[in-house]
Parts: C-alpha cells; sequence; structure tokens
C-alpha cells in the first residue's frame, strides 16, 4: 500500500502490540478497516472482520480487506470452536445486543480475546454528573443519549467485575488516557480499557 | 452509439460434441452435436491467466457488453464490462457465453435436431446446471484457457459461478455472485411452476411442437409478466406506478387496462415473446429449479476443495434471492476457511438492483479485481 503513513491512533497501536505475529484475526466491528489493515501490515496477521456499516465495508473492500457485512450479535455463529488466535472487540461491545453472549462466543471462536471499552465512569464524566447533574457528554463519549450508538455503559471496574463473575482470565489489561497510557487509578482516569482475555 | 466502451462486438460460435462423440447429460440421455454461442472483451495475456467468466441470467445471453452492429442499445452488462469500468477490459480478458439450453445462439429446444431435421422441442432433453457449466468448460479448452481469474453472475449467473467453483475448483481463483442461491426454495420452484403452467396451458403451446406455426404468445407473456413481479419490489413498483392510471381520467369499472402497471406488465410481456422462446423458458426454469448445491448434503462439504476468494452481494428489497439465502451461503464458505466478502446492498430495486445498482456494485467488484489482479497478475 502506498498510503501515507497515517497517524496511528493510540488504542490501534497497544492493540497491535498485543497481537502476535502472523495471527488469525476477527475484528468484530472493525469499521473502515483501519485497525485490520494495520494488523495486517505490521503484524503480518491473516484477518477478517464483521462491520455493520454499509459504507465502511466498500472502505474495506477498497484496502483489500475481506470482511463481511452484518451484526456482530450474529455473526460470530458462522465461525467454528477456536478458529482465530485473537477476537478483537475494540469500540463495539458497548454497541451489541448482547454483551455476555458475544464475549462467551468470541471466546469460544478465538483463542483470545481483546476488549476495548470506553469508561464511562472517567473523572470528567463524575464531574458531570456531580456538579451539573446531567448524564455526561464528554470528548470521548461525545453523544447525547437520544442519539448514541452505545447501548450499555460500563466502566472499567464493571468490566473486571464481569470477567471475575463469569470465570474470564484477564492476561493483560491496558489503560490509555487522551495521549498516554494511563497506570494509576485507571478507572477515574483512563478514557479506554484494553483487556486481553482468555478462558478461565 | 456510445463511444466510450468496447465497441462494435460479434457472437462467435463453437460447434462440440459432434457425433459419435455426443455430450452426456447428467440426466444421462446424449446431445449433440452442440453447438456454444459466446462473446470475449479484451485481450487475453500471453499467460493465459488474465481471464473472467461472465454469466447470463435465465432471458439474457453471450452479448453481455458493447454493441452489436446496428443495434440500439449495448450487451445487458455493459455498464459493468468495458475499459476502465468494474469489469475492467484493459486488464482482464472477459468470457461470456451462452447458455445450453438457451434460444440465443447456443443449442436449445428450438434447435434443429440433424437427425430428423425439425426443431427438437420437447425432444430435446432436459438441462442442469452440471451440464452447462460443463460446456462452458469445453469453450475455456478450446480457448487454451487453464484457470479463470474470475467467475461472475448475477442470479442465475451467480448459481453457475458458484456450479463452477465446486465442480473445477481448481480452475477457480475467485468468485462472485451476487443476488443469487445455492438452492431454490419452494416459493421460487412455486413462481416458475405458475410460469410454466400459463405457457403449457397456452393453446399454441401444442406440446412445445409449434415451431413454424403460431407461438404460445400469450402463454409466454403472462410467464413474463409473472417474472416482471418477482424482480421489483414493493417499493420499486409503488415509486414506479403508484396508482397511476393510464390514458383515462378514471376508473373504467371495465376489464380494459385502468392502471399504468397493467400496461406496463402488458408491454414487457408482449416484447418478451418477440425475443425468447417459450420452451426455452421451461427448460431453463427447470434446470434452476433443479438446482442445489448441496445435493442434499451438507452445503459446506461442497466448499471443501475450493481455494477461491470469494465475494457475496445481497440487495435489501430481493424478495426473489433474499440476502437469507447469500448468507446461508456466506456460512458454508466460512466453514472451509475461506477468504469471502459479503456486502448486502441497501436498495429498493427488488431482484433487479443487480443490473441497476451499478456504482455500489462496481466499487466492490473493481476493488475485489484489483487485489486479486495485483497478487495473481502481478
Amino acid at each position: 500500500m502506498t498510503n501515507e503513513p497515517k497517524k496511528i491512533r493510540l488504542d490501534h497501536k497497544v492493540i497491535v502490540d498485543l497481537v502476535q505475529e502472523k495471527s488469525r484475526v476477527l475484528d468484530l466491528g472493525c469499521g473502515d478497516g483501519e485497525l485490520l489493515s494495520l494488523l495486517i501490515r505490521n503484524k503480518n496477521c491473516h484477518g477478517t472482520g464483521i462491520e455493520i456499516n454499509e459504507k465502511a465495508i466498500y472502505s474495506c473492500v477498497e484496502k483489500g480487506l475481506s470482511v463481511s457485512h452484518g451484526d456482530i450479535d450474529s455473526g460470530l455463529k458462522d465461525y467454528s470452536d477456536n478458529r482465530f488466535d485473537y477476537v478483537i472487540l475494540n469500540e463495539s461491545l458497548q454497541q451489541v445486543l448482547h454483551p455476555e453472549q458475544v464475549i462467551v462466543e468470541s471466546l469460544r471462536v478465538g483463542k483470545k480475546v481483546i476488549v476495548g471499552i470506553p469508561n464511562f465512569c472517567h473523572i470528567n464524566s463524575r464531574f458531570q454528573i456531580f456538579f451539573q447533574g446531567r448524564v455526561p457528554v464528554t470528548q470521548e463519549l461525545p453523544y447525547e443519549w437520544y442519539d448514541t450508538p452505545n447501548l450499555r455503559f460500563l466502566g472499567i471496574k464493571d468490566f473486571r467485575k464481569f470477567c471475575r463473575s463469569k470465570n474470564i482470565r484477564i492476561e493483560k489489561e491496558r489503560y490509555l488516557g487522551q495521549h498516554n497510557e494511563v497506570s494509576i487509578l485507571p478507572n477515574l482516569f483512563a478514557h479506554i480499557g484494553i483487556f486481553l482475555l482468555k478462558r478461565g | 452509439m456510445n463511444t466510450d466502451g468496447i465497441g462494435i462486438v460479434e457472437t462467435q460460435y463453437l460447434t462440440c460434441f459432434e457425433p459419435p462423440n455426443e455430450f452426456k447429460l447428467k440426466s444421462g440421455v446424449k446431445l449433440g452435436p452442440i453447438k456454444i454461442a459466446y462473446e470475449t472483451y479484451g485481450k487475453l495475456n500471453a499467460e493465459k491467466t488474465n481471464a473472467i467468466l461472465i454469466f447470463h441470467t435465465l432471458t439474457m445471453d453471450a452479448h453481455a457488453a458493447g454493441w452489436h452492429k446496428d443495434a440500439k442499445k449495448p450487451g445487458w452488462w455493459d455498464e459493468m464490462i468495458g475499459p476502465g469500468k468494474a469489469f475492467d477490459t484493459n486488464k482482464f480478458f472477459i468470457v461470456s457465453s451462452n447458455v445450453l439450453g438457451s434460444c440465443k445462439g447456443s443449442t436449445g429446444p428450438a434447435s434443429v435436431n440433424p437427425q430428423t431435421g425439425k426443431p427438437y422441442g420437447l425432444s430435446f432433453p432436459a438441462v442442469t446446471f452440471e451440464d452447462m457449466v460443463k460446456c462452458q468448460k469445453v469453450l475455456l479448452d478450446h480457448l487454451q484457457i487453464k484457470k479463470v481469474l474470475c467467475a461472475a453472475g448475477g442470479s442465475m449467473g451467480g448459481t453457475q459461478a458458484l456450479k463452477w467453483a465446486v465442480d473445477y475448483p481448481e480452475y477457480v481463483e475467485s468468485v462472485i455472485a451476487i443476488a443469487t442461491n445455492t438452492r431454490q426454495t419452494a416459493q421460487q420452484i412455486a413462481l416458475h411452476e405458475v410460469g410454466r403452467q400459463a405457457i403449457m396451458s397456452d393453446p399454441d403451446w401444442k406440446g412445445g411442437a409449434y415451431y413454424g406455426q403460431s407461438i404460445p404468445a400469450r402463454g409466454l407473456a403472462l410467464a413474463r409478466m409473472l417474472g416482471h413481479i418477482t424482480y421489483m419490489s414493493d417499493q420499486s413498483m409503488d415509486e414506479k406506478f403508484g396508482r397511476k392510471l393510464i390514458s383515462k381520467e378514471k376508473i373504467g369499472y371495465d376489464f380494459t387496462h385502468d392502471f399504468e402497471v397493467e400496461s406496463y406488465l402488458k408491454y414487457r410481456g408482449d416484447s418478451f415473446v418477440q425475443r425468447f422462446d417459450a420452451n426455452s423458458y421451461l427448460y431453463l426454469t427447470k434446470a434452476i429449479d433443479y438446482f442445489d448445491l448441496a445435493d442434499d448434503k451438507d452445503l459446506a462439504s461442497k466448499f471443501k476443495n475450493s481455494k477461491a476468494r470469494y465475494l457475496v452481494i445481497s440487495f435489501t428489497s430481493d424478495w426473489l434471492y433474499p440476502s437469507y439465502q447469500s448468507k446461508e451461503m456466506v456460512r458454508a464458505l466460512k466453514a472451509n476457511d475461506l477468504d469471502v466478502s459479503y456486502v448486502e446492498i441497501n436498495s429498493s430495486y427488488g431482484h433487479d438492483a443487480f443490473l441497476v445498482e451499478v456504482d455500489d456494485q462496481s466499487k466492490l467488484i473493481s476493488h475485489f479485481l484489483n487485489r486479486l489482479a495485483k497478487e495473481k497478475l502481478g
């Protein structure tokens, strides 16, 4: 590809870092295929994706990617057990109808699952709720309640608790601020949490 | 005449299976000689690796692109095939042939049986997709093509592309299957059967032996009218015709045509009988109805030898070949770990969308083929 070297998003950088060379990857909610292309180019991965947005699929095909048009909730059924080394759910888990089922299914078709979630419990959001008494609308979560793709609202702690209760092992966790990784009090200071999961 | 396309093209013919080396059909019956009408566009490269097979729909023909001399319109997929178009004739060598059993130049029920000197009529053997594809393979051998870069088609053309992938897996590098299926459902068979009954109940049909006499025009026109309804969607019909009246101020309260949609269907039916043979309509709709790629087995197992890359396209408003059938296909391909892309294009044009939605399909197909060309042709 001869595209201009674009600035790589921090969350993409971290996810690419978590993935082993030459892995088989399924990106659920792959959007316009930016992350998939990175994984193929930088880590020699063999990748495919599922995406609900028709126009985004065209961008993927233009990038030379193989992707399927459809929703994540039903798309996972097409794959047999352990088909992928990694199933990636970046910024998409909070938009699915049945997140628990999607995680369970992802852990079936993938040996490992990478989940990236926006942290709804960031300090900015807490301030907005506390001082303004309104549901937060922040730079990272810019949606009004009546027009948001997000169906689920969770924090870093919530996700950790979910994994514990479902006997899902968190192998690695990384926390991102606006420009850098966050190392202290992620549930308060991280905008994004990225988790590498394995069956317990 | 449009000059930005391929320009003037001519249909060519290959005659094969001369007796005693007749073609053995799936039904066991032998047939020969067989004539195959075909057209080619673009240039075959020296390595013979840039060929793309295009397959036509039920009533179309080998003339997919370019212009026949003195014709009023170009080939049926001219918007997609040509220099710089989705199937780029600057890069690829396109082969398009008319199916066995049709009436558009290849041997079919309207052809003269050399043994009797009369048209075959119903003595023509039943044909299947397996038979059609075998004949296309003979054409490829004749053109000395050992592998096709892509097998592509919509509707009945898509089923041929899939049949190629299953029957000649080593020949096919990629498949583009548009608005198609892997098996005919009861509803699809039922709709065809009404069309066939319309033809066969026309007194002029005469058991298929109407050649040289008046043709079963009323029956065939009826079949075509029904066909047209199934190719459109509720929305596209309503947008095109609504309840508009045809050259009258108010409803006539008689059984002449009141609505525009009525006269449109009549017009489409009547013009169809000028260009298509009723018996071919019977044979080809039956061939489609016999089609079940899985052969009652597990569909996924059929693709086990395929190494092709797939692009599957369906349309939201297509109720004749609904998207769930494409999704079944995609699931079977994924079960074999095949490289597949699937898109359900949002369109209100029903099954016709595959001929109408040129821009979206062009984008998908040209990028899909470019990637293949880069990898396979260098």
